[in-house]
């Protein structure tokens, strides 16, 4: 095929957006947004690395922080949110064997997520409302430095994304339990307490003749209880953004409300305590679970000690609620009973459910030897190993001695959060990319290995070099979330530059890759009705 | 004596051991897992000895460097310190304000920072000449922020805020505003 037919109509033509499902498509169309708000994520990032080199002559400081504020949402509600609920919404009835509960709340959580995700990057860019994701009080409510207008549109902006996680939310939990029509009614109470580990637990501590069948598999459990946290996360920022609103409003309105009604030091703890249920809760349960399906997919073996895996979960659950301190732990006003049992001990926890489900994974893999060095298991191995590298780095920040010399310097941000984020998160997601498209593409063709390969590799060096060359920034001194206007740490800032330029094409290979594969009239066949009058996943 | 500085260096040689292994670690698994081999079962006693070893490592962890760190057992135990001289700083408006002009401390004097902040959560860091780190504390306002310090080093130090509190936030830099006498006879 020539490369304008490929460009066109995929490789081999062998991808027909008409042959597709509307799940399918659905499916298609979060990636779509997924990857477009990635590549938005990544370009700010670029912008961020060259900026702490040299500022760059048409943008601004305030930009730069708008950007610093806006890049983490961008990341992690318009890119990882898509990813994961296009790919959950798929594989939960798809593992479940049954429809998805609700096609129209798949879509209402797509367009929500899109929509609220541009309006608060837009009222970001426009505005340069900038208190960063973290929102220390007073800071978001200091109109002084920020314009209010814009401020209103940026929490407006992610109080929609949390109604479209709201649909996220009751689409899994209805699917895993609703009885579909014409079936055989369902046990709706033992599928909840399958999927939020209940049974697994019993199981853990019950005699062999007297162990329970588990109604819902690993992943699907993995999946509900990763859910659970976002339920309490969801809460937690409608509430901070609503919080945030009343006083905007009534500065719009001319009435300044008292700031210090609410105590700076309770609100970090508040905020921290539902954030915390995203990045040491849901993130890690969903990675577990999704290292779990991976593994069993990869090996066609049944997973290393499923039981403890089950009540892993469960405990990373319980772990995901008490952890938050860590955040706290320079807060001099923090009671130490906090710092030393939920900043250390709880936070020293993810160590050993992480370290399990890391030693579960290779385990079920290692049974299937010999195995092809496909796509998704290389992807598997480069976010295993990432999450191999960030969480030691998270536990050795996560302590009162060392935290009085790391907190808030590049350390934070580079090996840990971007090593966890951008190698062990998105790696594992990457994989789950390669092991789907085929089902959902209904056989497309990959264009090419090579750039698969290309994809790999730099993401995986580029990925852990900037982590790298930010951590050493940060041993050295260099803060986050602040500039270095003399060059104070250019050799680190140049070679972290380098590294994200090393991710940057790995993306790019990723992207042609793709585009390649389906082809441009593919790209708008996904975005247009399914002609299949079904509410199967798959056509038949 | 153990010093910021110093502790950062035993940290920097951990991690960077523990990188190297994990990496080559996964690269030989990696390898090996596209070879048959003569066992594929992995022994139930093997995962739970992985699991008693990241148990005594998470605890043993914050053990060690409460009892090697200097300032880890003064700072969770504060109130059973006195202090051989206070300084007290206010924050407002993304400005600094010190009692003097310079802040002077004597050789192996017991220093304590008080930082109140008058609107926004700022922090309060201590840097060397070379721009690193010799603490720092989060401030935040209408709460008490306190730490003990005692400097192993004489010098000249700059104080910097280590919080974003919005751009204005990123000149609140006091260049050597604080000095650390030698002490007598050294």
């Amino acid at each position: 095929m020539s490369f304008k037919n490929t460009f066109l109509n995929g490789a081999d033509g062998k991808f027909k957006p008409d042959t597709l499902t509307q799940m399918q498509k659905i499916v298609l169309r979060f990636v779509v947004v997924g990857l477009v708000f990635y590549g938005f994520a990544l370009i700010e990032g670029m912008i961020m690395r060259i900026y702490e080199i040299e500022p760059i002559p048409f943008i601004n400081t305030n930009q730069f922080f708008a950007i610093l504020t806006a890049h983490p949402l961008v990341g992690i509600f318009g890119s990882t949110y898509a990813l994961v609920f296009g790919a959950f919404l798929f594989l939960t009835p798809y593992l479940m064997k049954k429809p998805l509960y609700s096609v129209k709340y798949a879509n209402r959580s797509l367009i929500l997520l899109t929509l609220g995700t541009f309006l608060f990057w837009f009222a970001g860019f426009v505005s340069h409302y900038a208190p960063l994701y973290t929102l220390y009080w007073p800071l978001p409510a200091d109109f002084t430095q920020f314009s209010v207008w814009g401020g209103t549109f940026f929490i407006v902006g992610i109080a929609i994304v949390m109604l479209g996680t709201v649909f996220f939310i009751i689409n899994i939990f209805k699917t895993i339990v609703y009885t579909p029509k014409g079936w055989e009614k369902q046990p709706a109470a033992a599928l909840f307490g399958s999927a939020i580990g209940y049974t697994g637990l019993k199981n853990t501590l019950a005699k062999k003749e007297n162990k329970k069948e588990h109604l819902v598999p690993l992943p699907v459990a993995a999946i509900a209880r990763g859910t659970v946290d976002m339920v309490l996360n969801t809460v937690i920022i409608l509430f901070t953004g609503v919080l945030i609103l009343v006083f905007m409003v009534g500065h719009i309105l001319g009435f300044d409300l008292k700031e210090t009604a609410i105590d700076a030091l309770l609100y970090k703890n508040w905020f921290w305590w539902g954030l915390d249920l995203i990045a040491d809760g849901l993130v890690l349960i969903f990675v577990a679970g999704t290292w779990y399906l991976l593994a069993t997919m990869i090996s066609g073996k049944k997973l290393f000690m499923q039981n403890i895996a089950r009540a892993a979960l469960l405990l990373e659950l319980v772990v995901s609620w008490t952890v938050w301190s860590h955040h706290l732990l320079s807060d001099q006003s923090q009671p130490a009973i906090l710092k030393v049992v939920s900043g250390e001990l709880v936070t020293a926890f993810e160590l050993i459910t992480q370290g399990l489900a890391f030693f579960i994974t290779l385990a079920t893999l290692w049974a299937a030897r010999p195995l092809k060095m496909t796509n998704p298991l290389k992807f598997l191995l480069g976010g295993l190993l990432g999450f191999a590298l960030a969480v030691p780095a998270g536990i050795m920040q996560a302590d009162v001695g060392l935290n009085r010399i790391l907190h808030n310097t590049q350390w934070i941000v580079g090996p840990h959060v971007h090593v966890a984020v951008l190698v062990g998160l998105t790696m594992t997601l990457y994989a789950a990319v390669y092991i789907l498209f085929p089902v959902v593409t209904n056989g497309a063709k990959l264009y090419s290995q090579k750039l698969a390969n290309i994809h790999f590799w730099g993401h995986l060096i580029g990925g852990i070099g900037m982590g790298a060359f930010m951590g050493m920034a940060g041993l050295k001194g260099m803060l986050r979330r602040t500039l270095y206007v003399d060059g104070e740490f250019n050799v680190y800032m140049i070679l972290a530059a380098l590294a994200g330029t090393l991710l940057l094409i790995s993306f790019l290979a990723f992207f042609i890759n793709i585009v390649m594969s389906v082809g441009l009239k593919g790209v708008i066949g996904i975005f247009t009705r399914s002609k299949l009058d079904t509410k199967e996943l798959l056509a038949e | 004596m153990v010093d910021s500085n110093l502790v950062l260096w035993g940290q920097t040689i951990a991690y960077t051991f523990y990188c190297i292994v994990i990496i080559l670690l996964m690269a030989w698994f990696g390898y090996k897992i596209t070879k048959s081999g003569k066992s594929n079962k992995v022994s139930a006693g093997l995962f739970y000895s992985f699991v008693l070893f990241l148990t005594v490592l998470g605890v043993s962890l914050h053990i060690i460097t409460y009892n090697t760190i200097p300032w880890t057992p003064v700072d969770l135990n504060r109130g059973d310190y006195t202090p051989d001289k206070t300084f007290e700083i206010t924050v407002a408006n993304h400005e600094f304000t010190l009692p003097d002009e310079k802040l002077l401390i004597d050789c192996d004097d017991l220093v304590l920072f008080d930082v109140t902040s008058k609107d926004l959560t700022y922090g309060f860091g201590v840097f060397r000449q070379d721009n690193s780190m010799v603490f720092q504390m989060q401030v935040v306002p209408g709460h008490r922020n306190d730490i003990l310090w005692k400097f192993e080093k004489p010098g000249i130090y700059t104080i910097r805020s280590t919080e974003y509190s919005g751009p204005r936030g990123i000149f609140m830099i006091l260049k050597d505003a604080v000095e650390v006498l030698p002490c007598e006879g050294s």
